[in-house]
């Protein structure tokens, strides 16, 4: 079976969707030479028209995706920097997200915007590496954060062909992600819709993107001695509230895991939501960065405020516990 | 092509005159809640611009955007119940005087926020036009929107890659209550043509020269020269804003406003028209607008079981907020 990595399951998807769709089209900063690794080879398959460089104009080119939309395109834009959502978050949310039910219903506004590489990149310091999903799920924009190279690919593909504007991130921490694909297992993968990466009983770990892999790798460790379930929302918002009511209403136990600042992030709604919905054998427990985080430079700092196998493991140990 | 009509072109002022003395009127006997920005005094900017454009021409207008969605060719009494917040309006009430759209004819909507419509345009009408027609769009803004950094870089963009757009400038004197001698450096024209744009400057108050002005650029336009500018010179018969007409702003002299409304386009375009003319269009005007209100105020208001319908084009739907 080919090996698919992540990378190249987002550039699978974007030539898909460019071959299947004359309305598709991609635009962004250096793509056309694929700073970020993921646009390689488009431009010479479908040209500079729809491969579209852009000057260093987020705003400006964020709104021209949407009048685009408005027309009838179907815009994708690569931001090569997380940060630089927070440039255009007036753009995506206050007239992307707003136009359908400003105007009534007369329009819609199909644009994905493509975050490879959010959160830490090692080294790229307090500008450059931010995870602002939880901005997004409380804007109510469709947000999607896939951990695996096949979730990449299938939920690419449905973000483009989604009617509403979707963000995706795509952890940094996940571009090097490889798995064996066949290629026919390279389908849509529907938004909303959660993946258990690892049945069990005792505990359920909700992870984010990336930290699937740790969550994983956390409950190997623990296989002889606790049963967690490893649940990946896939996508933040719309979240699959009844899958993930179902898992925890049969485990008891819910640990969240989750690489963004904690004041109102993902983990406090999931466990909010939760609770609402099922009783606990024990209280739950979110592993986050720190409230109000800034990623420093130096390694040691940035791998500090991010969240860990040994805290998630001391989190997993706590819930077991207390019930 | 393009319509000089001098009829038609008063009826458009009269229109827009009316109607908003109408609205007015329903502000203050609370029909209409949250007010309204009046366009009264820059009638003849509207009408003069929309006279040159075809139906299929995309526009996108301002926060005191009623004369642009009139004179694109929306329903008078649906864009009156919108301003009602009825479901009858042509938002389904959902918008209200700040988001009025009709993207049937072209309107893709006032927008509040200041500068916002130049990049949303400039994508429409690349958008229009890679799928096959030939159409052109004019963005409408203030000269507040002139120091706004999304609108410059909406010039980059529309100018780099010769995108057809009007940027058309209502320089009315004041943004809300700054005047442009306080907030702009250098001059309007002179941002065009930084980009490599032509800029007109025309007399507002006068709906031919508007519209002969307008008519030629999109002629230049159509046959395929890059954006250009016009800045309108006009002046605001009435308030920034009908909260005025209860809080006394003290920002206009007395003299200048008395010398403003000394040019008032409907006076300008009217006495352009034999006398049985004008009092005809005006009789059939008040006819239009007596029973745009009677429609307004006899249509229903929105159910608030469906508060959040259109949130999404997708079909998703949003949790509510009930405990």
């Amino acid at each position: 079976m080919p090996r698919l990595s992540y990378r190249r399951a987002l550039t699978r998807a974007l030539a898909d969707e460019l071959a299947r769709d004359e309305r598709v089209f991609l635009l962004g900063e250096d793509i056309r030479v694929a700073a970020a690794n993921v646009t390689s080879g488009l431009v010479k398959r479908f040209g500079p028209e729809r491969v579209r460089d852009t000057p260093l104009s987020e705003q400006a080119f964020t709104s021209f995706a949407t009048g685009a939309a408005l027309a009838g395109m179907r815009p994708v834009i690569e931001f090569q920097i997380p940060s630089l959502l927070f440039l255009v978050f007036e753009q995506i949310v206050n007239h992307a997200h707003k136009f359908p039910l400003m105007t009534g219903g007369q329009c819609a506004v199909p644009v994905t915007y493509l975050v490879p590489g959010s959160g830490s990149r090692k080294g790229w310091a307090g500008q450059h590496s931010d995870h602002p999903y939880s901005l997004f799920a409380h804007a109510g924009v469709t947000t999607v954060v896939p951990a695996t190279p096949a979730d990449a690919y299938g939920l690419l593909v449905s973000a483009v062909r989604c009617d509403d504007p979707v963000v995706l991130f795509a952890p940094a921490g996940a571009l090097d992600v490889r798995e064996d694909v066949d290629a026919a297992a390279l389908v849509p993968v529907p938004l909303g819709r959660a993946r258990v990466h690892r049945p069990g009983d005792d505990v359920t770990v909700v992870a984010v993107g990336h930290l699937v892999h740790d969550a994983l790798a956390v409950a190997e460790e623990l296989a002889d001695q606790v049963s967690v379930e490893v649940f990946d929302p896939r996508t933040l918002y719309p979240f699959d509230w009844d899958s993930l009511v179902e898992s925890v209403a049969r485990t008891g136990r819910l640990v969240v895991v989750d690489d963004a600042n904690r004041s109102c992030g993902v983990a406090g709604e999931v466990i909010a939501t939760v609770v609402e919905r099922v009783p606990l054998v024990a209280p739950p427990r979110r592993v986050t960065r720190p409230d109000g985080a800034v990623l420093p430079f130096a390694p040691a700092l940035d791998r500090a405020v991010q969240p860990g196998r040994d805290q998630l493991l001391a989190a997993i140990h706590h819930v077991m516990k207390d019930g | 092509m393009t319509d000089a009509d001098p009829v038609r072109l008063y009826r458009t002022v009269r229109l827009i005159r009316r109607f908003e003395e109408r609205a007015i009127e329903l502000v203050r006997s609370g029909h209409i809640v949250g007010g309204i920005h009046p366009y009264l005094g820059q009638e003849g900017i509207a009408a003069g611009v929309c006279a040159a454009l075809r139906a299929d021409d995309v526009v996108a207008g301002t926060h005191r955007g009623h004369g642009h969605v009139l004179a694109k060719g929306a329903d008078p009494a649906r864009m009156l119940a919108e301003l009602c917040g009825r479901a009858t309006g042509l938002n389904a009430g959902r918008g209200g005087s700040m988001h009025a759209a009709d993207l049937g004819v072209g309107v893709l909507g006032a927008n509040a926020i200041v500068g916002a419509s130049g990049a949303i345009i400039t994508g429409a009408v690349w958008a229009r036009r890679r799928l096959g027609a030939d159409a052109v769009g004019v963005s409408f803004f203030g000269d507040g929107a002139v120091n706004e950094g999304m609108l410059l870089e909406a010039f980059n963009l529309a100018a780099l890659w010769r995108v057809p757009v009007l940027f058309v400038c209502e320089n009315n004197g004041y943004a809300t209550t700054m005047p442009v001698a306080a907030a702009v450096a250098g001059s309007i024209p002179g941002r065009a043509e930084a980009f490599g744009m032509t800029a007109t400057v025309v007399d507002g108050q006068d709906p031919e020269e508007v519209h002969a002005v307008t008519a030629a650029a999109v002629a230049r336009m159509r046959a395929g020269g890059g954006p250009e500018l016009v800045e309108a010179r006009t002046y605001r018969f009435d308030a920034h804003h009908t909260f005025e007409h209860a809080v006394r702003l003290d920002y206009r002299p007395p003299e200048e406003v008395a010398r403003g409304r000394s040019r008032d386009p409907v006076a300008i375009q009217g006495a352009r028209l034999p006398d049985a003319r004008r009092v005809a269009v005006d009789a059939e005007v008040e006819a239009t607008l007596t029973a745009a209100v009677e429609f307004a105020l006899a249509s229903p208001e929105p159910d608030p079981v469906d508060a959040l319908a259109y949130l999404y084009a997708s079909g998703l739907t949003a949790r509510t907020g009930g405990g």
